[in-house]
């Protein structure tokens, strides 16, 4: 692998203005958690702070200058949006407020009109909460049946097991193209296949993947995809749910209220065409401003390099994490997997390491990652995450194996 | 670093005094931190007059939390359940010693929220037992 994309986001930590604070005094912040949300660029804080200095107003619906500027940024915002990911329609881009929100959606709607009792749905073991509980919620009420792809003991899906579930004629199936635990690169293109052959619908959460991958509709071929801004240098508090028109334009509304309808009577409404059908209320339009953004400051490095920036940190991170004694890392080796590594300590709580690592600036996650049926395979109570991104460098590795030893001579 | 882990709390951690459980027991309560899966279970057994005369607890957690039961049975021992209905917060953390942020916070109570639910006979431990004094 070339070393050139290394060199190339040399320089881009510097247009990240958080990541040259200090902790506390003397101490530099070691960001390592963008598994949880990512940090943010000057575009994207400027012109956040720009749209509401400038051009702020009510959307869609005014004829003044400022709603015209704030509606054209908004959905200029999902014109690019839906570009960044292969869609052919921005009225197939619907702006949530981030993926939980998203699944939510499709659970409530398409899943209402379309599940009855006893009807299959296929997630997997390796999903976060927000893939698991709208089902489960669903499930209760519904009499729906939920069945998981299980988890290899290297941390992958086993196909095997999801061609058997498959068999069983599952009316929808969701999973996570990333795992925000173990970094896993599923397999979607060929998983999405054998769903649509079994005529399955497919939901496809890609919290994780679409901020670190090059993520095309046109190759992998979902039904629906979720994501969130925040996970990829955009604000938190909104998110996207893409789904194929026909789908959308088949589905009841979810939340009702103003912009999501065409005409309003006393007893009845029409709703809106798609996209607005599914956007109630004043959605947050200065984030969608921010979101178009980070897709601009994502574009203009590309997402190959990111993700093959990625690589060389992620294979760099394990071999360094491998050679400390007491250290397990869980989930597959470098060349499948992105910049995520879970790890335990021997004898070490994942909150104690993560609290000596903050003394010195090291910002990791501890707990189980809103994913407790995966930590309940690997049966362990808690893991520390150290996840990264685009502008993190091997020099942050290096800061984090010398937190890591000086956690294991605390201890020892 | 040295505040929140004082040698105390590694020490206590790596060889704790009451680590266990007690079979037959008197009193016996178990809970979790939802957040960060410290789970602890306490074991107490009482004499006639309703004093604590032996401590014991169990489970998984971090140093802090593990540290802070250890030091807890160490402290109740001898007292009678009346007074253990009267522990504060803050009695707890003057024997920890530490100052601690909000998430750590948690940790370091917990055994205290367990140990209120076992005597006050509770079915579900809370965060408003540990304002309880009656």
């Amino acid at each position: 692998m070339s070393a050139l994309p290394v060199r190339f986001l040399d320089g881009v930590k510097s247009d990240f203005p958080i990541l040259s604070r200090e902790v506390r005094p003397g101490i530099p912040l070691t960001y390592l958690d963008s598994a949880a949300t990512s940090q943010k660029p000057n575009s994207v804080i400027d012109i956040m702070d720009h749209y509401y200095r400038w051009m702020n107003a009510n959307i869609h619906r005014g004829v003044h200058t400022l709603a015209e500027e704030a509606t054209s940024a908004y959905e200029s915002a999902r014109q690019r949006i839906a570009d960044f990911i292969g869609a052919t329609s921005h009225e197939e881009v619907i702006f949530t407020r981030n993926t939980t929100e998203s699944i939510n959606l499709v659970a409530n709607t398409w899943g209402r009109q379309n599940l009855r009792a006893g009807d299959l749905v296929i997630l997997s073991e390796m999903e976060h909460h927000s893939n698991l509980v709208p089902w489960q919620m669903l499930a209760v009420e519904l009499g729906l049946r939920l069945e998981f792809i299980e988890v290899t003991p290297q941390g992958e899906l086993d196909l095997e097991s999801y061609r058997r579930l498959l068999a069983q004629e599952p009316k929808l199936v969701s999973f996570m193209h990333m795992s925000n635990v173990l970094g896993t690169i599923n397999p979607v293109e060929h998983m999405v296949k054998l769903a649509e052959d079994v005529g399955a619908i497919t939901l496809i959460d890609g919290a994780q993947s679409v901020p670190h991958l090059p993520v095309n509709l046109q190759k992998i071929k979902p039904d629906f995809l979720a994501f969130s801004a925040h996970k990829m240098l955009g604000p938190t508090g909104i998110g996207i749910l893409w789904g194929r028109k026909e789908l959308l334009a088949s589905m009841p509304p979810f939340l009702g209220g103003g912009d999501m309808i065409k005409k309003v009577h006393l007893r009845s409404f029409t709703p809106n065409d798609l996209p607005h059908k599914f956007e109630a209320g004043t959605p947050s339009i200065a984030e969608a401003v921010g979101f178009g953004a980070a897709i601009d400051f994502l574009n203009s490095i590309g997402m190959e390099v990111i993700a093959e920036h990625e690589k060389e940190i992620i294979g760099y991170a394990l071999d360094r994490l491998n050679l400390v004694k007491g250290i397990n890392v869980f989930g597959p080796q470098a060349d499948r997997k992105g910049g995520v590594a879970s790890f335990t300590v021997d004898g070490i709580h994942p909150h104690d390491v993560a609290q000596i690592l903050d003394t010195d600036g090291i910002a990791v996650r501890a707990g189980h990652h809103c994913a407790m049926p995966l930590h309940e395979k690997f049966n362990i109570p808690a893991t520390t995450r150290a996840s990264f991104y685009l502008y993190n460098t091997k020099e942050d590795v290096d800061r984090l194996i010398l937190g890591l030893e000086k956690v294991i001579r605390y201890f020892n | 670093m040295d505040d929140l882990y004082r040698e105390v709390i590694i020490e206590r951690y790596k060889n704790p005094a009451y680590r266990g459980e007690l079979d037959p027991h008197d009193i016996s309560f178990e809970d979790e931190n939802p957040l960060c899966g410290d789970h602890i279970r306490i074991d107490l057994r009482v004499d006639e007059k309703e004093i604590i005369t032996e401590a014991a607890f169990s489970g998984h957690g971090c140093a802090i939390s593990q540290a802070s039961a250890d030091l807890l049975l160490e402290f109740v021992i001898g007292k009678s359940l009346e007074a253990v209905k009267k522990i504060r917060k803050e009695d707890l953390l003057d024997l920890l010693g530490i100052e601690l942020g909000p998430v750590r916070l948690k940790c370091a109570l917990l055994p205290l929220k367990i140990i209120k639910a076992g005597v006050y006979g509770l079915g579900e431990s809370s965060d408003e037992i540990l304002e309880r004094e009656d």
